[in-house]
């Protein structure tokens, strides 16, 4: 487990893209958003919060579809199902990778991102925490998504209108979470909520990745 | 501990191609299955492997000992050859690449990114994976397209010696290897629409 | 004689054909007198004025849009555990009526919404979580539509449509976590001190029973249609194989 881990960790850091496009997009995303809104900062900070989740949520998306498509077009994933590692361990870890290669990088970029949309002062360490807790089910929410969709030819447009849905939940507490860090209420209800999905989604949803990959490969 | 298939069916996309398979593999003993394209010969190896359930039938001796080299090599472009050997080694708790290397000539290309191969050069490593698995059933599907008669010598010889020290093949191949092998004609085995059981589309008509 | 008999597209098409003269008549008769007595022969409501009028649309239309997708659950898990293909062939059938079921309950809310809030979308939550609703079925149908082996699709629908219940349900409460709402409370429940008078009661039961039957109806005309679709592809591929 940890050989693919590893294996995964360094695949992403060769190839480019793991690390920095997912950042970049998040980046520019930020940027953007005053663009289309306007530069006042009053209204900044009451939308930042939401908007970096927003963001950390697509550039979460746009890497998903890499997740599993390059190993079932190379084989390795008919040899990783044969192979002694049980294929719902293996999911797991993969969403692992996505999460250290996606979500970690995110949750240290957003307080920085925080500062270009006026973050109140107070909202940073929820935010952080919030993306902290909620960022491991957005990745294996997606590994969920890949899995289902990566027998079909162009399924990443597809996989993004499955994964969206499911990502309700998530965004709607971390969001909250870091909302109400911002103005100074009780954020913590939506905190365990949020932990709490974050925890079902490691829990169940590589038995169902799994599931799903055996009935593509078959 | 043989590999024995009992009366097995198999199916491609909902349709039955294969039924009434039955063969024994003794330890040391490698089945070479011949058929014309599109006769399920794939199917029936990807079955053999655990990747597909049969429609009927039995497989003994299957389970955690097969080591399946289907079309892809499952290597990765950005990772050296001996990167790629050493994960599957980790992967089927083995340690030891060295023999694998040595047995496919890939010392010298040890430390290049597999995406820099040539097609033939990948393949062995591809086929360079089965000996750091430690499984003694070997799957092959075509395992020589591609290779030189240099190469696929050198395949040869790491098959007899798999053989020798109590492993067993399945090989889909058109080439002769001068391994002594049983072989298999799948041709007159394939499924007639009379025994159609269990397919999918067979619940329609 | 046992219920799984039907599994069988064959029998289940036979039974299918008896039922569902009997399925549309009583869908239509049930629907024409719900409508016509809630349109006619209701007052309006002390508050509402005649607008109350489209509940009888609009209730029975969210009622289906509900339990389309639990059906379809059903369906997905009959599949998934007993392999019966007629199950995942209904679930397939039931989806896009559940979809413009969906549609109907969102269009009616907004047309009634209109002139009683002022305004034709709110973020409510029973309005959300339909939104919520029609996005899970666009998936669903979407997954159907991209994977060719229509083994394989019926089998990652059904997993599909497993985790999105689980989903869908968990974004139920988030969203009463997150906005208060506009929309009243439940127009029928079993507890009768909560409901709304029995002189729009009755009307309302009836054609939701009406929308109900429509629905069934539906679903074995869809079934018969995907049933028929799966046998002409599996006689041509058993033409090939023989020539």
């Amino acid at each position: 487990m940890i050989a693919l881990l590893l294996r995964d960790l360094k695949l992403a850091l060769r190839a480019g893209g793991g690390f920095g496009l997912g950042l970049a997009f998040f980046l520019i995303l930020t940027v953007l958003v005053p663009f289309s809104v306007g530069p006042q900062s009053a209204l900044l900070s009451s939308i930042a919060p939401g908007i970096l989740w927003l963001g950390a949520l697509l550039a979460c998306l746009l890497s998903l579809d890499r997740l599993l498509a390059l190993d079932f077009e190379d084989g390795t994933l008919d040899v990783l199902a044969t192979a002694p590692l049980p294929l719902e361990a293996a999911l797991a870890v993969k969403g692992l990778a996505h999460w250290i290669t996606t979500g970690l990088p995110l949750v240290l970029a957003a307080p920085f991102l925080g500062v270009l949309l006026n973050l109140p002062p107070e909202g940073f360490g929820w935010l952080v925490i919030s993306l902290l807790l909620g960022t491991p089910a957005l990745s294996m929410i997606g590994t969920f998504g890949a899995a289902l969709t990566v027998g079909i030819k162009r399924g990443g447009l597809l996989m993004s209108l499955l994964v969206l849905p499911l990502y309700v939940p998530t965004l709607i507490f971390g969001a909250e979470a870091a909302r109400r860090g911002a103005i100074g209420m009780d954020a913590e209800t939506p905190l365990f909520l949020l932990a709490g999905i974050s925890l079902g989604s490691i829990a169940l949803l590589p038995f169902a990745a799994a599931a799903a990959l055996r009935m593509t490969i078959r | 501990m043989s590999l024995r298939l009992a009366d097995i069916a198999v199916a491609r996309g909902g349709v039955p191609v294969l039924s009434g398979v039955s063969f024994n593999l003794p330890v040391g003993k490698a089945l070479i299955l011949r058929g014309p394209n599109g006769s399920g010969k794939t199917t029936l190896l990807r079955t053999i492997a655990g990747l597909q359930p049969p429609l009927s039938g039995e497989i003994e001796g299957a389970v955690d000992a097969v080591a399946y080299a289907g079309h892809a090599d499952g290597l990765k472009s950005m990772l050296s050859v001996a990167e790629n050997l050493q994960f599957w080694a980790a992967v089927y708790g083995q340690h030891d690449i060295a023999p694998a290397l040595e047995a496919y000539g890939l010392a010298p290309l040890a430390g290049r990114l597999t995406g820099t191969l040539s097609a033939g050069q990948k393949r062995r490593a591809g086929l360079a994976r089965l000996m750091v698995t430690g499984r003694p059933i070997w799957i092959l599907d075509e395992p020589t397209v591609s290779l030189d008669t240099d190469a696929v010598t050198m395949f040869a010889n790491a098959v007899q010696r798999h053989l020798a020290t109590g492993g067993m093949a399945l090989l889909a191949t058109h080439i002769d290897l001068g391994i002594e092998a049983q072989v298999l004609d799948v041709a007159p085995l394939r499924a007639v629409a009379s025994e159609l059981h269990g397919a999918s589309d067979e619940a329609f008509l | 004689m046992s219920l799984w008999e039907y599994a069988n597209p064959v029998k289940f098409l036979a039974l299918s054909a008896r039922v569902q003269p009997f399925a549309w008549g009583a869908a239509a008769l049930g629907i024409a007198v719900g409508l016509v007595w809630g349109f006619f022969a209701t007052p309006d409501d002390f508050r509402q004025g005649s607008t109350i009028k489209i509940i009888y649309i609009h209730v029975p239309s969210a009622w289906i849009a509900i339990n389309a997708w639990i059906m379809m659950l059903v369906a997905s898990l009959i599949w998934l555990v007993r392999r019966h293909h007629v199950s995942a062939l209904a679930a397939k059938a039931a989806a896009p009526i559940g979809l413009v079921m969906t549609v109907i309950g969102l269009l009616t809310g907004a047309i009634w919404g209109q002139p009683m809030w002022g305004t034709w979308w709110a973020w409510d939550p029973r309005l959300t979580s339909f939104l919520i609703l029609f996005l899970f079925y666009l998936g669903y149908i979407a997954l159907w539509e991209a994977v060719e082996d229509p083994d394989t699709a019926a089998d990652l629908t059904s997993v599909l449509c497993l985790v999105g219940s689980v989903f869908a349900l968990m974004s139920r409460y988030a969203v009463l976590f997150w906005s208060q709402g506009l929309h009243q409370g439940a127009s029928l429940s079993l507890d009768k001190e909560e409901n709304i008078s029995d002189v729009f009661w009755v009307p309302l039961v009836i054609s939701i029973a009406g929308f109900t039957l429509l629905f069934l109806a539906l679903v074995l005309y869809r079934t018969g249609t995907e049933i028929a679709l799966r046998r002409s592809r599996a006689l041509s591929v058993r033409l090939d194989r023989n020539t």
